[in-house]
């Protein structure tokens, strides 16, 4: 017999207030994992209050309790969100704390692993609780091996790739909002935050949590504008290897590979892509994998469900027109 | 200045039946991102003064990886090595790492701490966090820039996250990993290679750092693996020649699978 313990998610949102995609998913995966414990939602106070409807959408996604988390220290500082997280599971007696798969989250997660001896994973695509453990599926190796782990201590942290769980929402009830205000210690505030400047929003999904990604490289010769079109009209991020950010086609923030962005999306796109080890690291876990290349030797068809060997400038435009007639 | 950069283990990229890492691979190269590492601590000792020990922790043939660090230019190599240490989680190669650059800092004081920005492995980005907290140092993660301040003993990192970037900065000694942008690692030149032949490499057990063994290797992890498996290879893939109608058959195979 197992009780479920009460589940701890932390709300990370945007600069204007919005939640993160994938936070809604945390919030559909605790509440099936906290059965008729207590959701707890805590969401950084970071100057940003969150808004009714926020409250109103965290509240139909499950959570019971929602707790605005501040602290004497930036919250952005993993010193310090770490301490504040510790702080509030203490106070709801959570026995799992989920958190999106960013560095940041990462970072805090390490914290509270020496800090309250929590058991850890990383990453995870599921999250099952078997015989009173949480049992997380994972890939490692890039994506290229599929390994289940089970935490064996008392308290559990779990940070979850995005795309993992379909989101779905219950009727809502009126969740406690209460504040929860941290005093951290003075080694928390040993790193000082000199600067934070937040990247704009693109106007398109986030590359690290979109359901479809749209990636340019080496053959697109620095024109991304076909990779933008096609990216728009199924609604996709956009990314690309290493050497079109290093050749500045586009920024670094888009790369996707092993010390970029890594990304399991439905459906990757990759055009003028080769599929060098890097590249493949970061991507090659994704549902689906479409590839337009010229060369029929280029790595990235060994791993593709799709493959076009052509002139990406001939195929992209003819693809665009018959996907925007077929989507009328 | 004495620098301690953390090959965190060499990349092996296997499962074992017994669900762990094989690590006896024989080509034993070091984890490139740790090349990284290698390179910003040699080239901050050259920019002003000290020393750089290369640590790792792993299995006999991990030797290469601290072995490379002496032909690009490390003044001394740490291997901690003991059976005892096989099937650590994250948390338990991080307690190991932490008590050896304790011991060594017992003896030389240590001022920066440089690892990788992660395992190539199935270890976790959890790593250099965890040490640091373990050393309770300040810890600077995924710096793409690292600048240190020798006189005002600062160390500043540039960092780009998800969707902001950052510069931090805190007091030595701290430690930071770093990314493959902060810069261009060197390769070991003729003379590197054979001026590293005649420095020993000095190992290290548990014991000799005042490790308990049952908080290390799977008596001292909090998480199990269940399961580890290859993952399948893809099925009914497709694969076509541009005749002239390859866009629309992309297109229609996107629909028709409801990709889009």
């Amino acid at each position: 017999m197992t009780v479920a313990a009460p589940v701890l998610v932390l709300l990370d949102h945007t600069e204007t207030g919005a939640l993160r995609a994938p936070v809604r998913e945390l919030l559909t995966l605790a509440r099936g994992l906290a059965g008729s414990a207590p959701v707890h939602a805590a969401w950084p106070l970071d100057g940003i209050e969150p808004s009714a409807s926020v409250i109103d959408d965290v509240a139909s996604l499950g959570a019971t309790h929602m707790h605005r988390l501040s602290a004497d220290g930036d919250l952005h500082l993993s010193a310090v969100l770490a301490e504040a997280l510790a702080s509030l599971l203490d106070a709801t007696g959570a026995g799992l704390l989920l958190l999106e798969s960013s560095f940041e989250n990462k970072e805090a997660a390490a914290r509270l692993a020496v800090s309250t001896g929590a058991g850890v994973i990383t990453d995870a695509d599921t999250l099952s609780l078997v015989d009173g453990r949480f049992v997380a599926a994972k890939t490692v190796f890039a994506g290229t091996w599929n390994t289940t782990c089970a935490i064996t201590a008392p308290l559990a942290i779990v940070t979850v790739k995005p795309n993992s769980v379909v989101v779905s929402t219950i009727a809502p009830t009126t969740p406690v909002v209460t504040d929860h205000a941290v005093a951290v210690s003075e080694k928390a505030r040993r790193v000082t935050l000199v600067e934070r400047v937040v990247r704009p929003e693109s106007g398109r999904p986030d590359l690290g949590s979109a359901a479809v990604v749209v990636a340019g490289g080496r053959g697109t010769e620095g024109d991304f504008s076909l990779v933008e079109e096609l990216a728009d009209v199924i609604g996709g991020a956009v990314g690309a290897t290493r050497v079109a950010t290093d050749e500045g086609w586009i920024g670094h923030d888009a790369q996707i590979g092993q010390t970029g962005v890594t990304i399991a999306p439905k459906l990757y796109v990759g055009v003028g892509v080769s599929g060098a080890v890097h590249h493949r690291g970061g991507m090659q876990a994704s549902g689906t994998i479409v590839a337009i290349n010229s060369d029929p030797d280029a790595p990235i068809f060994e791993i593709a469900d799709f493959g076009v060997v052509g002139d990406l400038f001939t195929v992209l435009p003819q693809a665009v027109a018959e996907l925007r007639r077929l989507k009328g | 200045m004495c620098v301690k950069h953390v090959p965190d283990i060499q990349s092996e990229r296997a499962l074992g039946p017994d669900r762990r890492v094989v690590r006896d691979g024989g080509d034993g190269t070091i984890n490139e991102l740790d090349e990284n590492a290698l390179e910003a601590a040699i080239a901050l000792v050259e920019a002003s003064e000290g020393s750089v020990v290369a640590l790792t922790v792993g299995p006999a043939d991990a030797a290469d990886a601290v072995r490379r660090g002496l032909q690009l230019g490390a003044q001394e190599a740490v291997h901690v090595l003991d059976d005892a240490i096989g099937g650590s989680d994250a948390i338990g190669t991080a307690r190991v790492l932490a008590a050896a650059i304790k011991h060594l800092d017992a003896q030389e004081p240590v001022d920066l701490v440089i690892t990788g920005m992660a395992g190539l492995d199935a270890l976790t980005s959890l790593l250099p966090t965890a040490i640091a907290e373990l050393l309770d140092v300040p810890a600077l993660p995924l710096a793409a820039e690292l600048t240190v301040d020798a006189d005002a003993r600062t160390v500043r990192v540039r960092r780009n996250l998800d969707h902001a970037s950052e510069v931090l900065e805190a007091a030595l000694p701290a430690l930071v990993s770093v990314t493959d942008q902060a810069n261009e690692p060197r390769y070991p030149g003729f003379k590197g290679i054979m001026a590293a032949r005649k420095i020993p490499i000095t190992t290290l057990t548990l014991a000799d750092l005042g490790v308990d063994a049952s908080r290390v290797g799977a008596p001292g992890a909090r998480t199990e693996v269940l399961e580890a498996a290859a993952r399948p290879a893809r099925e009914n893939r497709v694969l076509i020649n541009d005749t002239g109608d390859a866009g629309t058959r992309l297109a229609a195979y996107l629909v028709d699978n409801k990709l889009v």
